[in-house]
């Protein structure tokens, strides 16, 4: 071991919102040219300690240490100047600048722009050669992907000579490809002595590329560890408190009749881009299908001409009956008459309104039911509020106050409401979109749990995520969806993420190209697990 | 129409699209920070007011020009208080600002002049007057260019000439200087500059006050130089016509410029009934020419504008956020 002083050191560092304790005393080094993770459940405190020490928030009381010196980081620009460099979960960029101008935002060189703009260029393309971060300094940001946009996020930080960077929580919108691309520019950094802290909630990333790992639980960091010196359970127990089961329990899948028959289904934009473009599948009682694919290939589509707010042309038929696609009853009123609930993929803009109650929130959809109605006139709110009670109770949800506003739930408290709401109607099909998406893994466990009893209980379920371990681990039969169209479908117990993933990318197995090729050749030098024997 | 109408035409279009134009390029640089400003009309309105006020006290129009100023960025403090540090909605505090400027203009002047909320009539050095370009004699006689040259080019205030000269320069400090990049980021995403280590705050208040010389200028040209002295509500609407052209030019400066002559030209109309009779060849209602530029803005806005997408982040206080 050396004696070189740590890249960061933080020393009993507190902060509080209110009444809120979200930092209290919290204590770490970070060596340099180390990949140093910090994992724990949202709230637990991860982002408000990166975002003190990016001088967001200023702490309540402790010290920061930069490479030995005590540092004050009264806001960004001290951060900067520290040569700290922070890649957001939500990317800062301006939408409609150029890569170029969101580089050199903040950091120019004079005042006028000609100048700074040439040496960024320059400069980028150093950078991309030295790094792998390939970026079209001239592309607008709102036209080019979340990987070249997370690139620019990196460079930006690169570009102000940052020497240690904080990444939030980075893959949650990436690809499986676009996340190995990442973790290998991330250890290219790392070879050229940068000292990276990695915040997640995903233990594999974890695992899978830090050299320590720190775990914080509600406010307190309960532990620092070699990375090879543990393993996931551990971990979770860590972050969570208890034991955490991280595989979903299941018993086989009791196949019943065809529920959902879905045939040829096309959708098409206001701005007339083919969103489906001619997709079918079927969905039987006690079946979980998930739809795997990276956001934006149509699966939001499909969900929404289900659930009944997208027209579309095609057929589809529920218990054998066709369902109306473009009339007066393609509403989302007349598909709940017909057995169909549906969990949205966006619970805070579709699944939920965020200022009303709690025990409003749990009857929209359903509120023309007889037994919450007083009169013809009159609501009962009564019914109502009693009625959300015990859905609170049999689903766990925290706070169980049907009387708070749903936006001052947890992310996975919230989705227990939209989930309670749905489940509790005793539906034929249920759609379930993006039902872990911003969840604990506490909460997690359970909302997979209840998805798979209603399976149990031979309801059909059409479960799209774009979490592929989530797919994985919940569907008793995998679609893939690429670019508006099923590019396959796979047993899970016949297949893997790399398969998948390539799915994804709109690359079929067979026959095999070049393209095919280059993509798992560049999976494999990413260290992924080799492939399953099929 | 002949050529000589045509001219007078054009020239009056200049004359009354500079104010225009100046509000609109105070609401480019306030609106491009994120900044909502319907408090245009108000700021013009004090402007005028204290501008010909000191140039009737004083016999000098640039002294008056300056208090002009000063009124109207004092209000635009006013806006930037309640909007950028109070974080207040913006467009209450800009319908505040009308009325307040509405109200005590008038209110003033009656307790300052006595002449029935009016300021005395501006004459000589309390008004700007027109200059005469170097040749535009000589060239006089020149057919078609002598015209063009000495009636719509030469002879106007200096205030027009400043005015069509801040179109080039707002284009340039937009999009060639770092302070530019920088207010076009902030309107769209502060949290990006924010993150840059940029202070959201100081750009937005360099907005504003930008905002307030620009709208003071307008004013003091509605005192000093288009008429002469301050009569009630004389900003008569033009600081809402300024924002209409603002969005029919989608926020750009050149835009801005098309835009702004384009309603100068009808309210030049609406001042020449006897070109629309002869056009039409009919009587046309004199209250209905008056209301004529009003009608067509909505029409063109309506209508023609197309897709317009405003600064993401405007109207929108910044909040630091996780």
């Amino acid at each position: 071991m050396t004696d070189q002083a740590p890249a960061i050191e933080l020393k009993g560092i507190s902060k509080a919102f209110g009444p809120v304790q979200a930092n209290k005393d919290i204590s770490i080094r970070v060596m340099p040219g180390t990949i140093h993770g910090i994992i724990g459940e949202n709230g637990a405190g991860k982002s408000t300690l990166m975002s003190i020490l990016y001088g967001f928030y200023k702490a309540d009381a402790g010290e920061i240490y930069i490479s030995g010196r005590k540092t004050a980081i009264p806001d960004s620009q001290a951060a900067i100047a520290a040569g700290i460099g922070m890649v957001f979960q939500h990317f800062k960029l301006v939408e409609n600048f150029t890569v170029l101008e969101n580089v050199v935002l903040g950091a120019e060189d004079s005042a006028m722009l000609r100048p700074s703009l040439a040496r960024a260029r320059r400069e980028l393309k150093n950078l991309a050669e030295e790094y792998e971060l390939n970026v079209d300094p001239d592309a607008i940001i709102q036209d080019v992907g979340v990987g070249m946009q997370q690139r620019v996020e990196i460079l930006k930080a690169l570009y102000r000579k940052a020497d240690i960077l904080i990444l939030d929580e980075p893959t949650g919108v990436l690809t499986p490809a676009e996340a190995d691309h990442l973790f290998r520019i991330l250890e290219n950094l790392r070879r050229e002595g940068k000292t990276i802290i990695l915040i997640t909630h995903k233990l594999r990333e974890i695992m899978e590329i830090t050299d320590t790992v720190s775990v914080m639980r509600r406010g307190e960091m309960t532990a620092t560890v070699k990375t090879a010196d543990t393993n996931p359970a551990e971990l979770a127990e860590l972050m969570v408190g208890r034991k955490v089961l991280l595989r979903v329990d299941k018993a086989p899948a009791q196949i019943g009749r065809k529920i959902l028959e879905v045939q040829d289904l096309k959708v098409t934009d206001d701005k007339g881009v083919h969103r489906l473009k001619g997709i079918s599948f079927d969905v039987h009682a006690g079946e979980i299908l998930g739809i795997a694919g990276v956001a934006g290939n149509g699966q939001s589509e499909l969900l929404e001409v289900l659930g009944g707010y997208e027209k579309a042309t095609g057929k589809v038929l529920v218990n054998g009956e066709e369902i109306d696609l473009t009339g007066a009853k393609s509403d989302g009123q007349s598909r709940r008459k017909r057995g169909i609930a549906h969990v949205p993929e966006d619970r805070q803009r579709e699944g939920l309104i965020m200022d009303f109650h709690a025990w409003e929130n749990t009857g929209f959809g359903y509120h023309h039911a007889d037994h919450y109605q007083r009169s013809r006139l009159f609501m009962d709110n009564a019914a109502l509020k009693r009625d959300t009670e015990e859905k609170m109770a049999r689903f766990d949800v925290r706070p169980p106050d049907p009387n708070l506003e749903a936006k001052s739930f947890s992310g996975g408290n919230q989705q227990k409401i939209v989930l309670a709401r749905e489940i509790e109607r005793n539906p034929d099909l249920l759609l379930v979109g993006q039902p872990t998406r911003g969840v604990d893994i506490g909460a997690i466990e359970f909302i997979h749990q209840q998805i798979v009893a209603l399976r149990d209980q031979g309801k059909a379920i059409l479960l799209v995520s774009v979490e592929l371990e989530e797919i994985l681990s919940l569907s008793d039969r995998i679609a893939v969806m690429f670019d508006g169209k099923i590019m396959g479908e796979r047993m899970p117990q016949e297949t893997d993420e790399k398969e998948l993933g390539l799915l994804m990318a709109g690359i079929t197995t067979e026959p095999r190209g070049p393209l095919h090729e280059a993509v798992e050749a560049n999976l494999a030098t990413a260290g992924g697990d080799a492939r399953k024997e099929v | 129409m002949d050529f000589a109408t045509l001219l007078q035409m054009l020239d009056a279009t200049v004359r009354l699209a500079t104010p225009l134009l100046l509000a609109c390029l105070a609401g480019l640089f306030s609106e491009r920070a994120g900044i909502f400003d319907i408090g245009l009309e108000g700021k013009m309105l004090a402007a005028a007011f204290l501008s010909a006020a000191i140039a009737a006290v004083s016999g000098s129009v640039w002294l008056g020009l300056f208090a002009g100023i000063g009124a109207s960025i004092a209000l635009s403090i006013i806006h930037g208080l309640a909007s950028i540090t109070f974080r207040g909605n913006q467009l209450i505090s800009g319908v505040a600002i009308n009325f307040l400027a509405a109200g005590l203009t008038v209110v003033i002047a009656q307790s300052w002049f006595a002449q029935g909320g009016r300021t005395p009539q501006l004459s000589g050095g309390a008004r700007f007057n027109p200059i005469t370009l170097p040749f535009a004699e000589a060239l006089r006689d020149v057919p078609v260019i002598g015209p063009i040259y000495f009636q719509l080019i030469s002879g106007h205030t200096p205030l027009v000439y400043l005015a069509i000269l801040m179109v080039p320069i707002t284009w340039w400090i937009l999009y060639r200087t770092r302070f530019g990049l920088r207010l076009r980021a902030v309107g769209e995403n502060p949290a990006a500059v924010d993150t840059a280590g940029v202070s959201v705050i100081g750009l937005r208040y360099a907005a504003v006050a930008i905002c307030g010389v620009l709208c003071g200028i307008a004013g003091a040209y509605l005192a000093t130089a288009l008429q002469a002295g301050f009569v009630k509500d004389m900003s008569a609407g033009r600081g809402y016509i300024a924002l209409a052209a603002l969005i029919f030019a989608k926020w750009r400066p050149w835009y801005a410029l098309y835009a702004c002559l384009l309603f100068g030209f009808l309210q030049a109309l609406s001042l020449r009934p006897d070109v629309i009779t002869r056009a039409l060849n009919f009587q046309v209602n004199g209250q209905l020419l008056d209301v004529l530029p009003y009608i067509l803005t909505v029409v063109i806005l309506a209508g023609f504008v197309g897709k317009a997408i405003p600064p993401r982040a405007g109207g929108e206080p910044y909040v630091k956020e996780r």
